[in-house]
């Protein structure tokens, strides 16, 4: 007997998704191959980026034309934000373009490394909670900050597996397991990914979910990643709820040893 | 002769006759509403006010929409 996995959703802030995968939508050859790669990963949630349009060419495709918002969710972030100043006006300007209030906030600390400026970062989450906004907030991979923002009106704390486009991996497992275990809210590895593995020991320990962008768009065939993605994010959650084996130190036969000839 | 108005959109300097509301630009620039958010001089234009907000010399304006993004 199998157990179904299709009724494993997760929710967050009310609203709740059967796909545990949230893809990025930057980085791609084009917009076709942006909308096959999502297909192929089953999300059902999309960042998205708020830029100024191109006055001079105001009838370039644009991403809406090829995802359409009424069938994935937008998901605006605040990526190139530096202040909480401007990620707070980024993601009002973002609810104005799109009617969204459940937006992914992440206030960077510096270009070289883009990790987060948890100071910063803390105060626009508590601007946003107040002004109604329900921030999926990217994070610092630290137990007691995660807390912090969940107090601050997150609803959602996602903290990175390693630097955002790197590829290296889930670093530091045991602070990762540390803030599943503590949250009240959905925690989800946001930035790290490299390949399948990664999202699946992401799942492993426990997180609701995995955001990723570069691991999909950088691979040679971002639709067939994209697909790998998909299946591990799902075999992780599976091999997690399932409950590992423990380790032992030597080798444990697993053919009986009574009735050898 | 129509006045006209210098504002800067999207960093840009941009001349629009003396009258015209924020709607008014969208539709020059050749913008669907829908698909964009409009900043006047730091503040939000409600997408349902853009035809009722008037333009006045020297707004800055900022018309932003979604592009692809992690």
């Amino acid at each position: 007997m199998t157990t179904p996995t299709t009724d494993d959703s997760w929710t967050v802030a009310g609203r709740t998704f059967r796909s545990r995968l949230i893809v990025g939508t930057g980085k791609y050859k084009d917009f076709a191959q942006n909308a096959a790669a999502l297909e192929a990963s089953g999300a059902e949630i999309v960042t998205v980026a708020v830029r100024r349009v191109n006055v001079s060419d105001p009838k370039a495709p644009m991403l809406t034309d090829y995802i359409d918002p009424k069938k994935v969710t937008y998901l605006p972030n605040t990526a190139g934000c530096f202040t909480a100043e401007d990620a707070i006006r980024t993601l009002r300007l973002a609810r104005e373009a799109g009617g969204w209030d459940l937006v992914k906030l992440e206030v960077l600390g510096e270009a070289r490394t883009l990790y987060p400026d948890m100071r910063e970062t803390l105060k626009a989450t508590e601007v946003l909670a107040k002004e109604g906004f329900l921030p999926m907030v990217y994070c610092v991979d630290d137990p007691i900050a995660a807390k912090q923002l969940e107090s601050a009106g997150a609803v959602a704390v996602m903290p990175l597996g390693a630097p955002i486009g790197s590829g290296l991996g889930i670093q530091n497992r045991v602070t990762i397991r540390l803030i599943v275990e503590g949250a009240s809210v959905p925690v989800l590895v946001d930035a790290g990914v490299g390949t399948a593995s990664d999202a699946a020991v992401a799942m492993e320990l426990g997180v609701d979910g995995v955001l990723m962008n570069t691991a999909i768009a950088e691979a040679k065939d971002p639709i067939r990643m994209a697909r790998a993605m998909r299946l591990a994010v799902e075999a992780g959650r599976d091999s997690y709820l399932a409950g590992r084996m423990a380790t032992r130190k030597y080798a444990d036969p697993s053919s009986p040893l009574a009735g050898l000839i | 002769m129509t006045d006209m108005l210098n504002l800067t959109v999207n960093g840009e300097p941009r001349r629009i006759a003396a009258g015209a509301s924020v709607a008014d630009l969208v539709a020059d620039i050749g913008l669907t509403p829908a698909k964009v958010a409009v900043e006047r001089n730091a503040l939000i234009v409600p997408r349902s006010t853009l035809g009722d907000v008037q333009l006045t010399d020297g707004d800055v304006l900022e018309i932003v929409h979604f592009v692809g993004g992690g």
